[in-house]
């Protein structure tokens, strides 16, 4: 086993090995994605020790170079950041392999670039995973934007333009208008930007004390991909991307490094206990609860379905943010634990939607009716999919929102109990109709079509000699490489409502000075 | 006689004793030649004397051993040192960088002469950096002035309106020296010298008409060459139609030595018991400074020309110069100079990959630009990796340079001036967005004025070109040399000048 000293710097450095790799094998598609899997499965590996350590309660810590006086870019891996990289390895390689039959299937253009791209994205990520300080995740953050960047405008067309401006502007400008002044303010007032367990404020709270009120609102809007509402817009807009770039957008790395980093400021910057003394983060609270129920009203009357999916992602990213905002340990323990059902269970929603694009270029909620019969398997697994966001057992999902229903319940706040029932309810609304609709509505136009009528003699069409054989509704699934990785977050998606009691454990730490 | 002892002569002494020789040279490589060697023998000079007076302090140089305060004086200190160093390593990259550009926007028969002017003008910056003496300051920047007026109207080849440039660039320079030394002459009325630590002195306590009238018109003078907003209506012209490697060497380091002497006479002339200073740093720095970074950036944001975009966020970056300045503390002084540093290297860098443009398109329209990704690849990714260090992406210098400004800006209570700062950085991601989107994301034109055919530019540009962009991200990693002499530098500064430490 390999000491997680130095695993941590090997999983920043094996996806840039990846990405040399993937250049150098420009001109060979076969060798190139293979050079991708190896990547990813390397990760995980390496990923899995730290994971291994980190549960054993060891923190590994490893010092790149220090930048300026008191500012190194340093690692140190806790629960929650352990967490986060497995999750994003893990999903990261099966998002790969997905993307391989996604782009191949799609016949896209700049297959190269896409990878290239990939493999600095995630290594951006394990970065902001294993920062040990606000300096570093602040890096990392932005590098994770920049190299996004050229996935998100992947078509290149006037669409992907437009989309690509926005997620760079909204972004870029958060960070840099919001993030920096705090994250330097921070440094200021403590002489430090280190994560340390119960934050770094409660020895400041005479001079943070008038501030703390604004200062978490810079963090809190400044981490834009966090997507709370206001600043969600980039993540909508965002949608041009080919569908393997919304599923690592959306489950895989970008939104999950803002909940994060949000989790993050508020557990050891802050510190919880030093949040709910103050009283700075109720306003918080509130706008995080007003985001999940606006979004969910929004994905509504979304037709196009990753559009809704965006706007369902909006949603529940702000159970996170909700989680952070409570202020108490089972808060806390929940937006954690909806960091993890939520990554399952929300690539499963979008490589489904990818597949249905893939096998009938279908983008709209209201084409699928009947589409169940056709694709039985992915139809199938988004059910399982929205079940789990939705929250409903035997599913992962279910455990966050009762843990955050705990954390409301600490505080007396029987609101935000009533405003996590109403999203789940919104949730069930315009997620499970989805297959519901597939697979228990008629096609459009099926009326006029050959099963169901009363006729059932051979049929003969003009121009074709002979009788047509009769149209049966065969099975058309999407290439084999993309229904793999459904089935498996799908299944991970109910696997892990089992074992949420072994993540608990592992996440207990996080509470120990809460 | 050792070498050593006569160290901080050499950076002006070889340089000037060398640039008449251009001149005797054939055209059309030995000028070149010629003027890149003792650029660089110039920089190896300036390195030296970085490397000494970092270990062995302040080093006090007597000219023709005429003692000062009658003789003229060389006074190496860190913050002088570390602008040496930089305007030498600059000079050495663009002179060695320049060839390829020269030839293709300059006169044939104007080569040696401009090189001669080129290596003139270096004198110029280096002196008035090194000297210890007020009008010897005067001296030089007008050595480098004239120089530059001269190198600004070579561009008449490819584009007329160099000369109205030129021009216009030399009335309103001109207009700066004046003004520049009719202060120093009511600064030597009132104190009977000249030389910079003897003023210091006798400054002391003095705090009269004279000396107020002396102050405003150095600020104001040195205001205009420094293009502080408002008066940095000459520069946007003299930049654009300039040729590109002088606009490369200009940007790089001519603003920049004006920084240095406004702060050297803020801190080592003036003091701060001399009233005006403060009522300078609040309603003028401060003021001007912001008004420059927002009202200039925003004019870069509307450019279609790309070297006039650059020239206009040059004047906005001004401003982050003189509002760490302002700021009057050593966090504020040490991100000033920082910064003098790190927008060298991004200017630098910028201005040389737009010359390569230049010499494959033509032109520095923005139009030139569009699909330059799959045309000059390996330009295009020099003009983004810097554009991300002018909007301060992190790993790069403009970060550094941010952090320092806003770490300023909060401990000494200009906290909304952080949030300005900030604000005013997103203006430089619409004008590098704008640019990036260009190259990236249009398809190259196939016909028409801006089409080329898909040619990088030689590698004897190349390599300079990607030593600068190297640089920028490994001075936004390595702070040691920037940040760590520049907060020396800064100490020592705030010392003398008698403000809290």
């Amino acid at each position: 086993m390999i000491a997680p000293e130095l695993a941590i710097p090997l999983a920043l450095g094996v996806p840039i090995a990846g990405f040399v790799a993937i250049w150098l094998l420009d001109k060979q598609p076969n060798l190139r994605e293979a050079a991708t899997l190896v990547t990813g499965g390397a990760l995980l590996a390496l990923v899995i020790s730290v994971f291994a350590a980190v549960s054993g309660g060891a923190r590994p810590e490893f010092t790149l170079v220090e930048v300026i006086d008191g500012l190194p870019i340093a690692f140190s891996v806790e629960p929650l950041g352990a967490l986060f990289a497995l999750i994003a390895s893990g999903l990261w390689l099966v998002n790969s392999v997905y993307s391989i039959g996604y782009m191949r299937g799609g016949n896209e253009k700049h297959q190269t670039r896409f990878y290239m791209s990939f493999a600095v994205a995630i290594s951006a990520a394990m970065g902001v995973a294993f920062a040990a300080n606000l300096f570093t995740l602040f890096v990392f953050y932005e590098v994770l934007t920049l190299s996004t960047f050229p996935l998100v405008t992947h078509k290149g067309d006037a669409n992907a333009r437009h989309g690509g401006r926005v997620y760079l502007g909204v972004l870029m400008a958060t960070s840099i208008g919001l993030l920096l002044p705090a994250i330097v303010w921070t440094f200021v007032i403590t002489g430090t930007t280190d994560f340390a367990l119960g934050g770094i404020m409660a020895d400041h709270r005479e001079a943070v004390g008038p501030i703390a009120g604004l200062l978490l609102g810079l963090y809190a809007f400044g981490v834009g991909k966090a997507a709370l509402m206001p600043v969600h817009p980039w993540l909508p807009n965002a949608m041009v991307a080919p569908t393997p770039v919304s599923a690592f957008l959306h489950a895989v790395a970008v939104v999950k490094a803002g909940v994060f980093s949000i989790l993050k400021i508020a557990v050891y910057i802050f510190g919880v206990d030093f949040l709910r003394d103050t009283g700075a983060a109720t306003p918080f609270m509130w706008i995080a609860a007003g985001s999940i129920l606006l979004a969910s009203a929004i994905a509504m009357h979304k037709d196009n379905l990753k559009a809704r999916l965006a706007y369902s992602t909006v949603s529940q990213l702000s159970y996170v943010t909700l989680g952070a905002m409570l202020a108490t340990q089972m808060g806390v323990m929940g937006g954690a634990m909806q960091i993890a059902a939520h990554a399952l269970g929300k690539i499963t929603l979008f490589m489904c939607a990818g597949a249905i694009y893939v096998a009938h270029h279908k983008t709209q909620v209201s084409e699928l009716r009947g589409l169940g019969r056709v694709m039985p398997f992915t139809f199938g697994a988004f059910f399982i999919g929205a079940v789990s966001i939705i929250g409903l057992p035997p599913m992962a999902g279910s455990w966050p929102k009762f843990f955050l229903m705990l954390g409301a319940a600490d505080r007396g706040e029987l609101i935000i109990i009533a405003a996590l029932m109403v999203s789940s309810i919104l949730n069930i609304v315009y997620l499970l109709s989805i297959p519901v609709q597939a697979f228990l509505k008629a096609k459009p136009g099926a009326a006029h079509d050959f099963e169901g009528a009363w006729y059932d003699g051979p049929r003969f069409d003009a121009g074709v000699e002979g009788p047509v054989k009769p149209r049966k509704p065969g099975v058309a699934e999407a290439p084999l490489a993309c229904l793999l990785p459904i089935g498996v977050t799908a299944a991970g998606s109910l696997i892990l409502f089992f074992f949420m009691g072994a993540l608990y454990d592992f996440l207990t730490p996080l509470m120990g000075a809460g | 006689m050792s070498l050593i002892a006569q160290l901080p002569v050499l950076p002006i002494i070889i340089p000037l004793v060398a640039a008449p020789l251009t001149l005797l040279l054939p055209k059309p490589r030995l000028p070149w030649v010629w003027a890149s060697v003792v650029a660089w023998v110039t920089f190896a000079a300036c390195a030296w004397l970085l490397a000494t007076v970092a270990s062995t302090g302040m080093i006090s140089y007597h000219l023709g051993d005429w003692a000062p305060p009658l003789g003229i004086e060389y006074r190496v200190d860190l913050a002088n040192a570390l602008v040496l160093f930089l305007v030498s390593g600059v000079a050495a990259l663009v002179f060695a960088f320049s060839y390829h550009s020269v030839r293709a926007e300059v006169d044939a028969a104007q080569t040696p002469l401009f090189y001669g002017a080129m290596l003139i003008c270096l004198t110029g910056l280096l002196g008035v950096t090194i000297t210890g003496d007020a009008f010897n300051v005067f001296v030089f920047l007008e050595i480098s002035s004239l120089s530059t007026y001269a190198l600004v109207a070579m561009g008449a080849r490819r584009d007329r309106r160099a000369l109205t440039a030129a021009f216009n660039y030399l009335v309103m320079g001109t207009i700066g020296a004046t003004f520049f030394v009719i202060g120093i002459g009511l600064l030597y009325q009132a104190t009977g010298t000249l030389n910079m630590a003897d003023l210091h002195e006798r400054l002391i306590g003095q705090d009269n008409r004279m000396v107020q009238a002396g102050f405003a018109f150095i600020v104001v003078g040195i205001g205009l060459k420094l293009a502080m907003f408002p008066l940095h209506l000459w520069l946007p012209n003299a930049y654009t139609y300039a040729p590109s490697a002088v606009s490369a060497f200009l940007a790089a380091t001519a603003t920049k030595v004006a920084v240095y002497v406004l702060i050297r006479f803020f801190f080592s002339v003036f003091n701060f018991d001399f009233a005006f200073i403060g009522a300078a740093f609040t309603y003028v720095l401060l003021p001007l400074g912001i008004a420059g970074m927002f009202i200039a950036s925003l004019a870069a944001v509307f450019q279609d020309d790309v070297k006039r975009l650059l020239a206009y966020s040059s004047v906005g970056q001004i401003g982050y110069m003189l509002l760490g300045l302002s700021f009057a503390t050593v966090e504020g002084l040490t991100a000033s100079l920082v910064h003098v540093f790190n927008h060298a290297l991004m200017k630098g860098a910028l201005f040389m990959a737009v010359a390569c443009v230049v010499l494959r398109a033509g032109s520095h329209s923005i139009n030139a630009f569009a699909g330059l990704g799959k045309r000059m690849p390996v330009t295009t990714w020099a003009i983004i990796l810097s554009g991300l260090s002018l909007i301060g992406v992190p790993l790069t210098v403009g970060f550094v340079s941010k952090w320092y400004l806003l770490d300023a800006a909060f401990s000494s209570g200009h906290g909304y001036s952080g949030f300005l700062i900030v604000a005013s950085s997103l203006i430089a991601l619409l004008y590098v967005g704008r640019l990036a989107e260009v190259m990236l994301l249009r398809e190259p034109p196939s016909e028409g004025k801006y089409a080329f055919p898909a040619k990088e530019a030689p590698l004897a540009m190349l390599i300079p070109m990607w030593v600068l962009v190297i640089a920028n991200i490994y001075f936004g990693i390595r702070t040691d040399l920037t940040g760590g002499i520049a907060q020396r530098a800064a100490e020592a500064l705030m010392l003398t000048a008698g403000g809290a430490p």
